[in-house]
């Protein structure tokens, strides 16, 4: 039913940039041409809620809502949120990660196990899974809030639109707002970019 | 460069753009010069949006009633007027809504109301459409953001055409999801003054009386608009098994998941144009409903006697968003298909359970002390209110009892204390709302406490902010929805002219355990109404200032766990252990650390810290840490 049309998921929790980055990925593939749909369910995302933002793209999108098992790419901003949406991935869809873990107050209390290897999981389901820990590649780069620019960046060779078009989509945005960030948010970029293209080749 | 490409993009500009920005430049291009709300998910962001532009006045409003009310004054002066507000919101509007009904508009006058299907963010999920029933005025549905900015448009023309209020109903999947939008240009709209007219301006019995054979004539007329508008359209195809009829975003689900079937899409949904359902009735073998929330329009089609079976709620759950993923195996089912030729993708995978992720509170929350306190002191019941700290029913605090409605903490706890059972005999009342509800409906229900000399100890949680929707401001901030400095409300003088007696309110740094400890045992003995204003900001708004983080030194924790209690997402478990206690009983330990990027010093957990484990970050590694 989903002719032509991309579904990208991107999943985490509040605070971490997940909708800033499906923006970006909407904008980009309006800048391409395409009939885009981008939609959250973030309620309570200020209060270390689930965050998930759908963006779909194609010739012409209806349903703004990723159904279940039709997920072309899982982008996940949190370990263990990305184990969470992987049923949303469609049979070969490809998952990204980011390795970091954040342990909410019902683990810390000792309700619920916070799982031990979720990437490893997901690898053990059979999924396509690229990982690292970005959260720690922007505190690196001396930026925590970096983590969603090295996200679009090691996501950029897998989507199906040149990852000039979405460099260039997500710095454009930081000309207009923030100019003296742009060559650090292609540093972070470029990072994520390489970063990712090694783990695939391992 | 645009700075704000909503406010500034020219006539024709195609912009990617939510319901809410949709609706926000519509009403601002339909020439509206009023529009008011009080901050409510998934509404808030209109009003947000509508600040920036120019020639249209913009407020937050104390409450809904109060934010129709000015709309409806500004309608009377001749100006386009405009407010927005979340489906509860109308429960409270409601009582200026149904007789402005019968008064009808001078300048067109538009409510945006926007449900939460899905309950992401309330507490019920009602459905706003009842209200056309109710009110005798038309519903708009747009389905996309690109159907938001042309109904809000056309509701204006639609309201002072008709003389009606006009409600366009959206739901969190219209106001959160973003689509392309073509923008227009605004046409000034000037207004020509209010006109006295007695016997329509003041709704006295007599007046009212004479108005109310108006508005039922205009039922027919609202009628014939719905038959001949251009939102509702019939789209013919040619698997003519099923004839859907269908609203809103669940619209875009039946065209998806099915596109040669015939489609009654209704975007001016109430009255219900018969007999465009009429027709599609004659084309198909039978009909089925796509509606979110109610059957309301599938009633209204039982009651018509339709010459083909009428489907809805019957096969389509009657709560909750419709997705593809509901629509096609219902469908499927109806159709006789087996479920393996119903085109439901099944999932790549499954996974065992996870840990839910229950929203919580801030890392330094100035709500987390008074929690922390709370559900440490004995014998209370705790009556709740709507906003942030209705978290504090959750872990680790568990310390609230109560949540219906904006205020209700007020009424409940007085209803507590007069309604007092035998095992109540030796419980406390305690309150707990904050500054934005306590002013948008909690003032009467404190006025009925003092008036009815009762028990109640009400915590006022004074954060400045509207915490929940993202940090609003509210008589409570000193600043308006522009930002601008105006006054700011005094609640100690407030609460006294209220009729709390000066000795008995008190404003405590939440911070201060010990001190706030110590005003709660001593309020709730004392067998009058008393308040406790706390006076720590939001952390979310602009002007709360982090300061040196906290660290754990590792030796000196002794596991006992107590700073877990006070629910900072900032305090981590880095092991667990057991000890058994000199009286011979076992006790489970659980060693911290704390996420010092994530920590913003507020120095509440180290005074649940006996040993003194939680210490501030030595000056010496600052540098290396980031606040991103």
């Amino acid at each position: 039913m989903d002719e032509g049309i991309t579904n990208l998921l991107v999943v985490g929790i509040g605070g971490l940039g997940v909708m800033t980055a499906a923006e970006i990925l909407a904008e980009t593939a309006i800048s391409l041409g395409f009939d885009v749909k981008k939609t959250e369910v973030a309620g309570m995302a200020q209060r270390g809620g689930v965050v998930s933002s759908h963006v779909r793209f194609g010739k012409r999108v209806l349903s703004p809502v990723i159904t279940q098992g039709t997920a072309d790419f899982l982008i996940g901003f949190e370990a263990a949120e990305s184990l969470r949406w992987v049923p949303h991935l469609r049979p070969g869809g490809v998952a990204l990660v980011n390795d970091m873990r954040i342990v909410p107050p019902v683990v810390s209390v000792g309700l619920y196990e916070y799982p031990d290897n979720p990437v490893q999981q997901i690898r053990d389901l059979g999924v396509t899974v690229t990982a690292f820990d970005a959260g720690a590649v922007a505190q690196e780069l001396g930026n925590a809030k970096l983590v969603n620019t090295v996200m679009l960046g090691a996501v950029a060779d897998l989507l199906p639109f040149s990852a000039d078009a979405l460099k260039s989509c997500l710095l454009d945005r930081f000309r207009t707002r923030k100019p003296k960030l742009v060559a650090l948010n292609d540093t972070a970029f470029e990072t994520g970019r390489r970063i990712a293209s090694s783990k695939q080749n391992r | 460069m645009l700075q704000n490409k909503l406010v500034q993009a020219p006539a024709g500009t195609r912009l990617l753009l939510s319901g809410n920005e949709a609706t926000a430049r519509a009403v601002w291009e339909a020439g509206a010069r009023v529009a008011a709300a009080y901050p409510g998910t998934p509404s808030t962001e209109i009003l947000e949006n509508l600040a920036p532009f120019p020639d249209i006045y913009t407020e937050w409003s104390v409450n809904e009633k109060v934010s129709l009310e000015v709309a409806i004054g500004a309608s009377l002066a001749g100006s386009r007027s405009f407010c927005a507000m979340k489906h509860v919101g109308m429960n409270v509007a409601s009582d200026a809504l149904m007789t402005q009904t019968l008064a009808g508009v001078v300048g067109g006058l538009v409510i945006a109301i926007a449900d939460d299907v899905g309950f992401s963010s309330s507490q019920n999920e009602q459905d706003s459409r009842y209200w056309g029933r109710f009110g005798h005025l038309p519903i708009l549905e747009p389905a996309d953001s690109e159907e938001t900015h042309a109904m809000i448009k056309s509701a204006f023309d639609l309201s002072e055409t008709l003389n009606t209020p006009v409600i366009v109903r959206m739901t969190t999947r219209i106001c959160h999801v973003k689509a392309l939008v073509t923008v227009g240009s605004r046409v000034d709209r000037p207004a020509a003054g209010f006109k006295k007219d007695p016997n329509r301006w003041v709704m006295v019995p007599g007046a009212a009386k004479r108005r109310l054979p108006m508005m039922l004539a205009r039922d027919i007329e609202l009628l014939r608009e719905s038959e001949a508008s251009a939102f509702n359209r019939l789209e013919e195809g040619s698997d003519r098994r099923i004839g859907f009829i269908t609203s809103g975003p669940a619209y875009m689900h039946v065209r998806e998941c099915y596109p040669d079937m015939p489609v009654l899409k209704l975007g001016f949904s109430h009255p219900v144009p018969m007999e465009r359902v009429r027709k599609l009735a004659d084309l198909v073998e039978r009909l089925v409903v796509v509606e979110e929330t109610e059957p309301l329009v599938e009633l209204e089609l039982n009651a018509a006697k339709l010459p083909v079976p009428i489907h809805g709620k019957d096969i389509l759950p009657a709560t909750d968003e419709l997705s593809p993923a509901k629509l096609l195996p219902a469908i499927g089912a109806l159709l006789g298909e087996a479920p393996a030729e119903v085109e439901e993708p099944p999932p790549a995978v499954t996974i065992a359970p996870l840990f839910p992720r229950p929203p919580t509170m801030c890392t330094a929350c100035p709500h987390l002390g008074v929690f922390y306190t709370l559900s440490r002191v004995r014998n209370i019941h705790i009556s709740g209110d709507i906003g942030c700290y209705t978290l504090g029913a959750g872990q680790p605090w568990e310390a609230l009892d109560t949540t219906i409605s904006m205020g209700a903490s007020m009424g409940i706890a007085l209803g507590l204390d007069k309604g007092r059972g035998a095992t109540d005999a030796n419980k406390q009342i305690v309150a707990v709302i904050g500054d934005s509800t306590f002013l948008h409906m909690g003032m009467q229900g404190l006025l009925d406490i003092t008036y009815n000399r009762g028990n109640v100890t009400i915590m006022l949680l004074d954060n400045r902010a509207v915490g929940m929707t993202g940090g609003q401001e509210n008589p409570g901030s000193g600043r308006d929805l522009q930002g601008s400095e105006t006054g700011r409300v005094d609640f100690p003088k407030l609460v006294e002219a209220l009729g709390v007696r000066k000795e008995r309110i008190r404003v405590i740094d939440p911070y201060q355990l010990p001190d706030l400890f110590k005003a709660i045992r001593e309020e709730v003995k004392i067998p009058e109404p008393s308040v406790i204003i706390t006076d720590q900001p939001c952390v979310l708004i602009d002007h709360y200032k982090p300061r040196t983080a906290f660290t754990v030194i590792d030796d000196k924790c002794t596991g006992c766990g107590n700073c877990l209690d006070v629910g900072c997402p900032a305090i981590l478990v880095t092991r667990r252990g057991k000890e058994v206690k000199p009286n011979g009983k076992e006790v489970d330990l659980a060693f911290v650390k704390i996420e010092t990027a994530a920590c913003t010093g507020c120095d509440l957990c180290p005074k649940t810290c006996a040993p003194v484990a939680i210490v501030p970050v030595p000056e010496s590694s600052k540098g290396c840490m980031s606040h991103g």
